[in-house]
């Protein structure tokens, strides 16, 4: 299973499809990734692609590397690394291609004025995305008060968040949240 | 300033517009240092190890290079590592820094998955991942906070964030669609009112 070369060539060409459409990241395509993998491709089932997003979520790194697991899962390390490429490598040159132009577009009254109007939205994105993530996740006062906790670590004491981290892996691992 | 000639040199750049100089092993383990503490979210690692630890960017900047990132496709933390990499040391930065992003959590992933078909599923790493992901939540929430400091100065600006968080909590619209409605609204809003 290792080196199907046709099965790998399936995983690059959908993947580097699913890299550029991803606008928003990984997580907006995984209705897609699972339509392409479990529906038509049949490459795993249903419970086993939940199981792959489960493993990403635990693992450090970009949600991205989802796709990682799954290139694994369907043809070894092989399928892990066209994967991985395949996720990365568009992507990759339309951002570099964009960021060749932003010196010059920086100087720019057009650009500022973009920037500035899209500040905001960002801003707004990267709230809601934090409202959500903590709706699925935080399920009891237990883990709102890990939360709570962290955010005020993180503005009161400027420590390292790695140790904030770290505490809440053993306050999980004990079984208190 | 517009009309001035070009400096002979190096010298009469005006210090705001120095860059910090920095090289492709730097960037590589910059981003490398983000790949391997970044559990249930990368983004508030980068902005603080760039705006808070390095200094590669202002926060007013970081905002301004999020937003750029979120309009392209693929992984945003994917796309900042590019950016960040190709404007300190061109072609090279960009590959190093998205090198060292990826690098370690390829093969993390890939021992998890060789080890454990099931993870996850085991309840001290399930529970401990309840911690982890309560943690990573608030880390994400004070990076909302951080990012909206320098941004929420103006009547506009504050209308248009809460506009964008109404159009995804309140009318659960998708990212593109906040962008493609809100975008052209906003940028004309900084048009009119100046500010």
């Amino acid at each position: 299973m290792m080196g199907e070369p046709k099965v790998l060539g399936q995983l690059a060409f959908q993947f580097a499809i699913i890299s550029l459409i991803a606008i928003g990241g990984a997580t907006s395509v995984l209705p897609e990734m699972h339509r392409m993998v479990v529906d038509n491709h049949q490459w795993m089932d249903s419970s086993t692609f939940a199981d792959l997003f489960a493993l990403a979520q635990t693992a450090p790194g970009p949600n991205v590397m989802v796709v990682t697991l799954i290139g694994w899962q369907v043809a070894g390390f092989a399928g892990a690394l066209i994967t991985t490429v395949a996720m990365i490598g568009p992507a990759f040159l339309l951002t570099f291609t964009v960021s060749r132009f932003l010196p010059r577009w920086r100087r720019t009254e057009w650009y500022r004025v973009v920037e500035k109007g899209l500040a905001p939205l960002t801003v707004g994105l990267v709230l809601s995305g934090a409202y959500l993530l903590t709706r699925a996740t935080v399920d009891g006062v237990p883990a709102l008060i890990v939360t709570a906790a962290t955010v005020a670590y993180i503005f009161f004491l400027k420590k390292n968040p790695l140790y904030v981290l770290i505490i809440a892996a053993v306050i999980g691992a004990a079984g208190l949240v | 300033m517009s009309g001035l000639p070009p400096p002979p040199d190096g010298f009469s750049v005006p210090p705001e517009v120095t860059e910090p100089s920095v090289g492709c092993r730097e960037l590589f383990i910059g981003f490398f240092s983000v790949g391997i503490v970044g559990f249930g979210g990368v983004m508030p690692w980068i902005r603080r190890m760039v705006v808070e630890q390095r200094r590669w960017l202002s926060e007013e900047e970081f905002v301004n290079l999020l937003s750029l990132c979120q309009l392209l496709p693929g992984a945003n933390v994917g796309n900042f590592a590019v950016c960040i990499g190709s404007r300190f040391a061109g072609f090279r930065g960009a590959v190093s820094a998205v090198a060292g992003l990826y690098c370690a959590p390829f093969f993390i992933i890939i021992a998890l998955a060789a080890f454990y078909s099931n993870f996850s599923h085991i309840p001290v790493v399930e529970n401990m991942f309840r911690g982890i992901s309560a943690a990573a939540a608030g880390l994400v929430i004070a990076m909302g906070i951080r990012i909206a400091m320098p941004v929420c100065r103006t009547p506009r600006a504050i209308a248009f964030t809460i506009l964008a968080v109404a159009g995804v909590l309140v009318l659960k619209l998708s990212l593109v669609w906040v962008i493609v409605v809100l975008a052209p609204l906003s940028i004309a809003a900084v048009r009119f009112v100046g500010r």
